[in-house]
């Protein structure tokens, strides 16, 4: 995709230009969170925007999560569409109770009258040394609420069309950045564009074994996919991009044709999604093409601990990914 | 001080201030209208209890027999076009604001037709051309929601004008507090609106909450707090009415307490355990209804007659509402998974 002659910009630039695009579009998209003012939130992703927009469209609130999600969720009943950030995904567990049991039901308790067009953005994810409280990555339990919809972009050109989409969803829509990724580059067009939610993305063919990605997985997977060809091991990348919806038509062909499946993802194994897109596979025609055992590479079972060497260890890196693909290519040879 | 002013409703003792002067201020179609509403809300809690001893409905009910002139004499208060948000026992809300009777008896009984199309049942009627923004299930959670509304009006530069009810119990959520925090530093047009009916299912409220009057919390969010009879539809819409021109103007948000009582158990598994038949008694002595019907009567506003026959059409309104959506037909279990996400 062409950046328009313009040098790589940041996954974290390209989430400020959807932002700023689209409020620029639209007057009754806003933003509100915490600290994203003047501080220009805890990660610099809306830097300048209160110059552009002023405080009404970039709102500061106080310390107060579930009463963010509720100005959002009460804004977008009215029909307006707003960007909640959450400061780091561990906060969010205080604006469940909107999110929800508000949010997440409104449209269908009220017998498909209503709409609730919001966003919810936050940071995920490890690799910062912020411990067990700022480094969760809790999709999982979005994912199983009907009526939010999950989406976590791996790359800079995704981040900006996957944003712009779901603010212009007519839905809640849970917006995962994972913090490690805010700094990678991309070619990203300066122009507003969409990419659709549900649809996922092969990175790197190959006919050995399919590796299945979301977020930070996927440079991650990609580069052990880099290391395993030169052993001669073919690794297909599947970024799903978004998890609800998801996108199982991809998921299929892939593995029907590599007949091997990893699943990797950071948020702890044991109730992940990873066990989710392990029932996709073996309900569906891809579990008679496989020639070796559905593997799960998800984070281990443990909160994500402070020290950088154990922080490491929980969440698979490319060398684990690496590891598990091999292992998994000599599986029912 | 809760407690005296309690004593002195049930005494009583309490004549709103201004009282007359609204006798003789508001046209007498109003005047009948409010008590119409409060009669119509009796009428619907009283059939739904009927229907539901039949064995006609599915899930359960919170009446708000005994709170109507909390429910109407703030809702009397707005312009046809200001919005409400609610709660659980939100029957009298949603008759107050206008809302279609045999609409609303349809969703209680799960019916296609309902204004939820079955889906919600009667914790989440909602009525969103009518203004009427819908009942939320979990205690307390319309509240944070009421901001959002609120900042959205506040934002489009729209002069309606939001109430947010709760109970006493959802008072001691932190959403609560969150929330009037938030609609305070931002000015939103919300009134909040605890309807203190004395329990939050078993709790007392004396024994809930640490500090009384509940509305004395409004300090903690520099905005006007007042308890006021929410027994006295009169005195019930004289506060809200100065609270809705506050927000109105711009002036921010307001917490009024209405004190008043739930009759009826909190739903249908309530035995009654945790209050006196006596406590009961004495309330419905203070019936809302009742010295409506006294204050109109010695006014001079309407006769008798007048009385019997507003209260005889709200009886018969709820009568042919029930008997129609009982002929309704049932939703189809087809492809609701389409229904969950707007598209």
């Amino acid at each position: 995709m062409s950046g328009n002659g313009r040098g790589e910009i940041s996954y974290l630039e390209s989430v400020r230009e959807a932002l700023t695009q689209e409020m620029r579009r639209d007057p009754e998209v806003f933003m509100l969170g915490e600290d994203i003012g003047v501080y220009g939130g805890a990660f610099g992703v809306t830097k300048g925007m209160l110059d552009e927009f002023g405080p009404e469209r970039v709102r500061d609130t106080p310390i107060s999560e579930a009463a963010i999600a509720g100005a959002a969720t009460g804004a977008a009943l009215m029909g307006m569409r707003p960007v909640m950030e959450i400061m780091f995904m561990d906060f969010v567990t205080i604006s469940m109770n909107q999110l929800v049991n508000q949010a997440a039901k409104i449209r269908f308790m009220f017998g498909g009258k209503a709409s609730i067009p919001m966003v919810v953005r936050t940071p995920a994810g490890s690799g910062t040394g912020a411990a067990a409280q700022h480094c969760q990555s809790l999709e999982a339990w979005f994912v199983h609420v009907p009526g939010i919809k999950v989406v976590a972009p791996a790359t800079a050109y995704d981040v900006k069309g996957l944003l712009v989409a779901a603010i212009r969803d007519n839905n809640p829509v849970l917006f995962m950045e994972h913090k490690l990724l805010y700094r990678s580059k991309g070619a990203v067009p300066e122009e507003l564009y969409t990419l659709p939610l549900g649809q996922a993305e092969v990175r790197r063919e190959g006919r050995d074994v399919t590796v299945l990605a979301y977020s930070i997985m996927v440079p991650r997977a990609l580069e052990a996919a880099g290391q395993l060809a030169a052993e001669g091991i073919e690794v297909e990348v599947v970024d799903l991009r978004s998890l609800k919806p998801l996108d199982k038509e991809t998921i299929v062909r892939s593995v029907s044709k590599t007949g091997r499946a990893l699943i990797t993802h950071e948020s702890p194994q044991t109730g992940g999604f990873g066990g989710e897109l392990a029932a996709v596979i073996a309900e569906s025609e891809a579990f008679d093409y496989l020639d070796a055992p559905i593997r799960r590479l998800g984070g281990r079972d443990i909160p994500i601990p402070y020290n950088r060497g154990l922080e490491r260890a929980t969440v698979p890196q490319v060398e684990d990914i690496a590891a598990a693909a091999r292992q998994l290519a000599r599986e029912g040879n | 001080m809760t407690q005296s002013l309690v004593q002195s409703i049930l005494d009583g003792r309490v004549i709103a201030e201004g009282s007359r002067r609204l006798l003789a201020e508001l046209p007498s179609e109003r005047l009948a209208w409010m008590l119409q509403k409060m009669c119509e809300i009796r009428y619907f809690e009283e059939k739904a209890e009927e229907l539901y001893t039949r064995g006609l409905v599915h899930g359960t009910m919170h009446l708000s027999i005994g709170q109507e002139a909390s429910s109407v004499g703030s809702i009397a208060a707005l312009e046809p076009e200001d919005l409400i948000i609610h709660h659980h026992r939100g029957h009298g809300h949603t008759i107050a604001k206008g809302a279609d009777i045999t609409l609303m008896m349809a969703e209680f009984l799960g019916k296609e037709a309902g204004y939820c199309r079955g889906r919600g049942g009667s914790m989440h009627i909602a009525d969103l051309p009518g203004g009427n923004l819908g009942a939320t299930g979990v205690v307390g959670s319309g509240i944070p929601t009421s901001v959002g509304i609120a900042l959205a009006l506040k934002l489009r530069r729209s002069t309606q004008v939001l109430l947010s009810f709760f109970g006493d119990g959802a008072a001691n959520l932190g959403e609560f507090h969150e929330a009037l925090n938030m609609a305070s530093i931002w000015q939103l047009p919300v009134v909040f609106i605890c309807e203190n009916n004395q329990y939050g299912m078993s709790g007392p409220v004396q024994k809930m909450a640490s500090a009384h009057p509940l509305s004395i919390r409004a300090v903690a969010y520099d905005m006007p707090g007042q308890t006021v009879d929410g027994n006295d539809v009169l005195a019930v819409y004289q506060v809200v009415q100065a609270a809705v021109g506050r927000a109105r103007a711009g002036e921010g948000p307001s917490l009024i307490e209405n004190l008043t009582y739930r009759w009826r158990g909190h739903s249908k598994s309530d035995r009654n355990v945790y209050r006196t038949q006596e406590e009961i008694e004495a309330w419905k002595k203070r019936c809302p209804i009742l010295h409506f019907k006294q204050v109109l009567a010695q006014a001079g506003v309407m006769g008798d007659e007048q009385l019997a026959a507003i209260d005889g059409q709200a009886r018969a309104t709820i009568d042919r509402a029930a008997e129609e959506a009982l002929t309704f037909a049932e939703p189809s279990p087809a492809n609701l998974e389409a229904e969950v996400y707007a598209p």
